[in-house]
């Protein structure tokens, strides 16, 4: 049997998080599909076509799809998804948006944000915050299931050459409609790609200070988050946000600064390779799970720290 | 409009969980137990639109053991009108509160369905999604800003990027995502009246519904750990590390 892979994308570019699905695809073994519903997204079924290990690209393309609403798109995936084994999508804002629909849809249980494959119908998924792993099996005839990008090592971007198949079907609910959105404007890499992540928290004091930590960032091509507190804060927008309720990273190296280290924040960057934490409380939690802790000011450690790398 | 808000009973989100020696679950006996932080940010928001003269009514949903009667009575200390209590005894899978809700969205017709975005045990983020599939109704996840104005809601949601809004059709399913509002606390006179307020139990069999589930917990597990740190002194010690020990940068 084949799986079903929901491509994500914004109609112009592939999402890299795709990648880490097709990965868990792979694991799970068989061919492998990747649909790309949206409007005008020719660019990115090209792209999904060539993702290494992809037999075949289904590109529906439809104004009902532009925004990925899920009362139009999950229709789309369930009816399309009944004659495979396994229905993926990465576990990003879209696609737990909309895979929990088609689940229910299918009348199935979904499985969320696997980190690992045991088998075609066993898989490993952290609960309680990331503080137990749970081994789940399904008896569905249809597996839905979404994928924690940072479990899983992305495939080659390239070196595949798949068939694309364009997809009629189109179901418009009428139930929802896309008003507006605004999206925050970054010139530094991805928080859930980046190889490097500097983190702020409380200990930042303002947004102004943050100032500090995107001077280390850009020295280190990094990526910059941040802790609940210092979005509930006001410091940063809440995309910037690691944690349970919000990212979850797993660069090579996370840098916390001035955060205790809360258990939701743990959530989402404990499976970080290596983590350093800069702390002046000496008993902060952080300084349990960090490879390299320094209890220092941050004021003066982070502008030497850039001085320095 | 009368507005349905579903709340979890659920293991405090302060208490940090132990996992079970045989592996089959987490140890909950003699934990502190809570209303699900996401489910107090949806009952604070249903109470503000009363506020607001927009609800008339707020019916409050939990779907679980016959204790979780606690967290109806707080939902009800905090401006619920009314409880339903759907006892189960065991552990219920999203679809099958989903279509629990669906039932109760069926009985008590509410234009308005506000629900936590996940639960903080299971983590799953699945009962707002499924329960808008089975109905039919159009689905907000993850709001941080709710406007109904006539027969629509607009929902400003928190995505990956930033911000989206949508506008849904009523009746509609929000999920609520933390920053939508800061819950109230209950006060001492509106707990005792809460005591006063009228709560139904219902079973699943008496609403038709079948629990089965596709999915089985094979085992539960304690993460891998990692290893002890080290501390470093200086800055420079730490950059040096990085660099020659790590290799990270």
């Amino acid at each position: 049997m084949a799986i079903l892979v929901i491509a994500e994308h914004d109609n112009k570019a592939l999402a890299p998080a795709t990648l880490n699905t097709v990965a868990a695809a792979a694991k799970i073994g068989g061919d492998i599909h990747v649909l790309v519903a949206g409007q005008g997204a020719g660019p990115v079924a090209e792209a999904a076509a060539k993702i290494a290990g992809v037999s075949k690209v289904l590109n529906a393309d439809n104004a009902a799809y532009a925004h990925q609403l899920p009362e139009n798109v999950a229709p789309l995936v369930a009816e399309l998804g009944k004659g495979y084994s396994h229905i993926l999508a990465a576990a990003t804002s879209n696609g737990k948006n909309i895979l929990p629909r088609v689940a229910a849809q299918l009348d199935v249980d979904q499985i969320s944000e696997i980190i690992s494959v045991e088998n075609a119908d066993t898989f490993k998924r952290p609960i309680y915050a990331g503080n137990a792993i749970a081994t789940v099996q399904s008896n569905a005839s249809v597996k839905v299931i979404t994928v924690r990008a940072t479990g899983f090592d992305p495939v080659a971007a390239e070196g595949g050459s798949a068939t694309v198949e364009a997809v009629a079907a189109a179901h418009d609910a009428g139930t929802s409609s896309f008003v507006g959105e605004e999206l925050a404007k970054s010139d530094r890499p991805e928080l859930t790609a980046a190889k490097i992540v500097v983190s702020g928290g409380r200990g930042m004091q303002n947004g102004d200070n943050f100032k500090h930590l995107y001077a280390l960032a850009d020295k280190l091509g990094a990526a910059v988050g941040a802790s609940r507190a210092a979005v509930d804060a006001g410091f940063v927008p809440n995309d910037m946000q690691v944690g349970q309720t919000g990212k979850i990273v797993a660069p090579q190296l996370y840098i916390a600064v001035g955060i205790s280290g809360a258990i939701q924040h743990l959530a989402g960057m404990k499976d970080s390779k290596v983590i350093v934490a800069i702390n002046k409380d000496e008993e902060a939690p952080i300084f349990q799970v960090a490879d390299y802790g320094l209890v220092a000011d941050l004021f003066e450690a982070v502008p030497e720290l850039e001085k320095l790398v | 409009m009368k507005v349905l808000v579903a709340v979890k009973r659920v293991v405090d989100y302060n208490v940090k969980v132990r996992v079970k020696a045989d592996n089959s679950g987490v140890d909950l006996a003699n934990v502190k137990m809570s209303m699900n932080p996401f489910c107090e940010i949806a009952v604070e928001e249903a109470v503000r639109l009363k506020e607001k003269g927009v609800a008339t009514e707020i019916v409050v949903v939990s779907i679980g053991p016959t204790t979780a009667q606690e967290q109806l009575r707080t939902a009800l200390a905090l401006g619920a009108d009314r409880a339903i209590l759907v006892e189960s005894a065991e552990d219920l899978t999203s679809l099958a509160v989903a279509k629990l809700l669906k039932a109760v969205v069926d009985k008590e017709q509410p234009q308005l369905v506000i629900l936590g975005k996940q639960a903080i045990d299971s983590d799953n983020n699945q009962t707002g999604q499924m329960l808008a599939a089975l109905t039919g109704y159009g689905q907000g996840t993850f709001a941080s800003k709710v406007e109904v104005s006539g027969d629509t809601v607009a929902v400003t949601r928190e995505i990956d990027g930033g911000a989206q809004t949508v506008s849904l059709k009523l009746p509609a399913i929000v999920t609520t995502d933390l920053r939508l509002n800061e819950p109230r606390y209950a006060s001492l006179p509106n707990i005792m009246k809460a005591k006063k307020k009228p709560l139904e139990s219902l079973t699943p069999e008496a609403l038709g519904v079948s629990t089965a589930s596709t999915n089985k917990t094979v085992k539960v597990e304690a993460p891998a750990a990692r290893s002890a740190g080290i501390k470093v002194k200086s800055v420079a010690e730490l950059v040096e590390k990085l660099k020659n020990e790590a290799k990270v940068i």
